[in-house]
């Protein structure tokens, strides 16, 4: 293996170790990629609940009084359209429409968090930075803020209780402050699973109150823990996008299937007319979602094929626990996207067969809309 | 983590049993505690010829995706079909019935070659420190 550099460690550090989690490096962190197995836990927070440790996010606050059109001008999606109390997905893109990262923007009544992935966030900040206006401040969270999530058709009820009751009222994408068991914290109505479900931002400091107080709450309603292992797993399942995987800096939210999220009429913002220029002209790529036979499982970077003709590759692969098939996402030639389209993936010496369709693959989620 | 004093092992995590000159073929518990849940297992076709330290299959797991090698040289004379319809039998039972092919080797006196589970067990707690 590689010499161990400093990696860090999220207060939940000695939970994972004691539940036997394994552990590698993701994103400079030493992060749970599974506790039981992969399949155990997706299945338990496609039935029950699971209780996800993603400390490692990073969390930017955002203030002053032209904050609100800066962010504007720095991502996709309307922030000006918020309500205070609700969270907003959103591409943040580069000029020529590269995507820079994909985040959540929560608005609160006197600021914006911005979170962020873990992998981009040095990227992120630097680029936030060079364009922040006078007026407006940007501050780095991420080391003081302790995120978890709990997602599954249990998750409300293993909040009862130890939230403020209003929370438990949220509609998706809609967030509150208040105690969580007994400290303070953001309680969010989002996830990346399907699911419905909390995350759940507080300081660090008080890792040990909420994990035990949460572990506590679950042992009625089956809470397991859950890796990044079963994250991917559940997040393809959904089509939701992975950061370095579907989308990076040489994709367009368009290109991705992120049209919903792109609002040309907001006025300008970095991107907008490679946008206006991809909608007018057509895309020449899209990412589609495909499923399999069998059992062997597209990977990410494997060549698309149509008629022996490279005509992409795929961003996403893995094996639905909930479809009991291979399923992914790839890059193919916009004419090739059609659900129903027949296309070829070439693994190793062997040609898959993939049929383009719909995504979310699983549509069975319990998560409120 | 303990492994079976009745097998012998190579640094790829493969373990070997021997009887009459043919080798029994498995990935050890090391390796499917590293891989996760098994979905996926390619093996070679009977007859094949392998040559030692060449990939011989592929095993696939939820996150990623391992090649096979061949612990020894030597002729496939079986292979695991049980694990077409239910791979997870690797991970339930690595020594056991998630054996994946039987190899009559070319030089019977190589098994001796491999590594003794003592010598397995310190390969393992070095590359995990």
């Amino acid at each position: 293996m590689e010499p161990t550099t400093a990696l860090r460690r999220t207060p939940f550090y000695e939970h994972h170790r004691a539940a036997g989690a394994k552990l590698v490096e993701f994103a400079g962190f030493e992060m749970p990629v599974r506790y039981t197995g992969d399949v155990r836990e997706h299945v338990a927070v496609r039935t029950t609940a699971g209780l996800f440790d993603i400390t490692h996010m990073g969390e930017f606050i955002v203030r002053g009084a032209g904050a609100t059109e800066w962010l504007d001008r720095m991502v996709t999606n309307h922030v000006g359209a918020l309500a205070i109390g609700q969270a907003l997905y959103s591409p943040m893109c580069r000029p020529d429409g590269g995507i820079v990262d994909d985040l959540l923007v929560y608005r609160y009544a006197d600021h914006y968090m911005l979170v962020v992935n873990a992998a981009n966030l040095a990227k992120d900040f630097a680029w936030l930075k060079e364009h922040v206006p006078a007026g407006v401040t940007l501050e780095d969270h991420s080391d003081n803020t302790a995120l978890l999530a709990v997602q599954g058709p249990n998750a409300a009820e293993i909040l009862r209780g130890h939230v403020p009751d209003a929370a438990l009222e949220l509609g998706y994408y809609r967030f509150t402050t208040g105690d969580l068991f007994g400290v303070p914290a953001t309680i969010s109505r989002t996830g990346y699973t399907g699911e419905d479900g909390f995350e759940l931002y507080f300081e660090p400091k008080h890792g040990d109150t909420v994990w035990n107080g949460l572990m506590a709450a679950g042992q009625a309603h089956a809470l397991e823990l859950i890796g990044l292992g079963a994250r991917d797993t559940l997040r393809l399942e959904m089509g939701y996008m992975l950061y370095g995987n579907d989308i990076d800096d040489t994709t367009t939210p368009l290109e991705a299937g992120l049209g919903w999220t792109v609002k040309l009429a907001k006025g300008d913002f970095h991107g907008r007319d490679v946008m206006v220029k991809q909608k007018a002209d057509g895309l020449t790529r899209k990412l589609v979602g495909f499923q399999l036979d069998g059992r062997r499982m597209p990977r990410h970077g494997m060549k698309i094929l149509s008629g022996g003709r490279v005509v992409g590759h795929v961003a996403s692969g893995t094996f639905s626990p909930s479809l009991e098939r291979p399923i992914g996402m790839g890059y193919v030639e916009a004419a090739l996207a059609a659900n129903g389209t027949t296309l070829e993936i070439e693994a190793g010496s062997t040609m898959l067969s993939a049929r383009v369709t719909a995504r979310p693959f699983y549509t069975r989620g319990s998560h409120k809309s | 983590m303990t492994f079976p004093d009745d097998v012998r092992y190579t640094r790829e995590h493969e373990w070997a049993r021997e009887a009459g000159g043919v080798v029994t073929v498995g990935i050890t518990g090391y390796a499917t505690d590293q891989l996760g849940d098994v979905v996926f297992v390619e093996l070679p076709e009977v007859g094949k010829k392998l040559e030692s330290g060449k990939t011989f299959g592929v095993v696939e797991a939820v996150k990623t995706v391992s090649d096979l090698y061949a612990p020894l040289a030597g002729e496939v004379v079986e292979v695991n079909a049980a694990l077409g319809d239910d791979p997870a039998i690797v991970n339930r039972e690595p020594y056991g019935a998630g054996w994946m092919v039987k190899i009559k080797l070319a030089d019977p006196a190589s098994f001796s070659t491999l590594m003794s589970s003592a010598d397995y067990a310190k390969l393992v707690d070095e590359q995990h420190a």
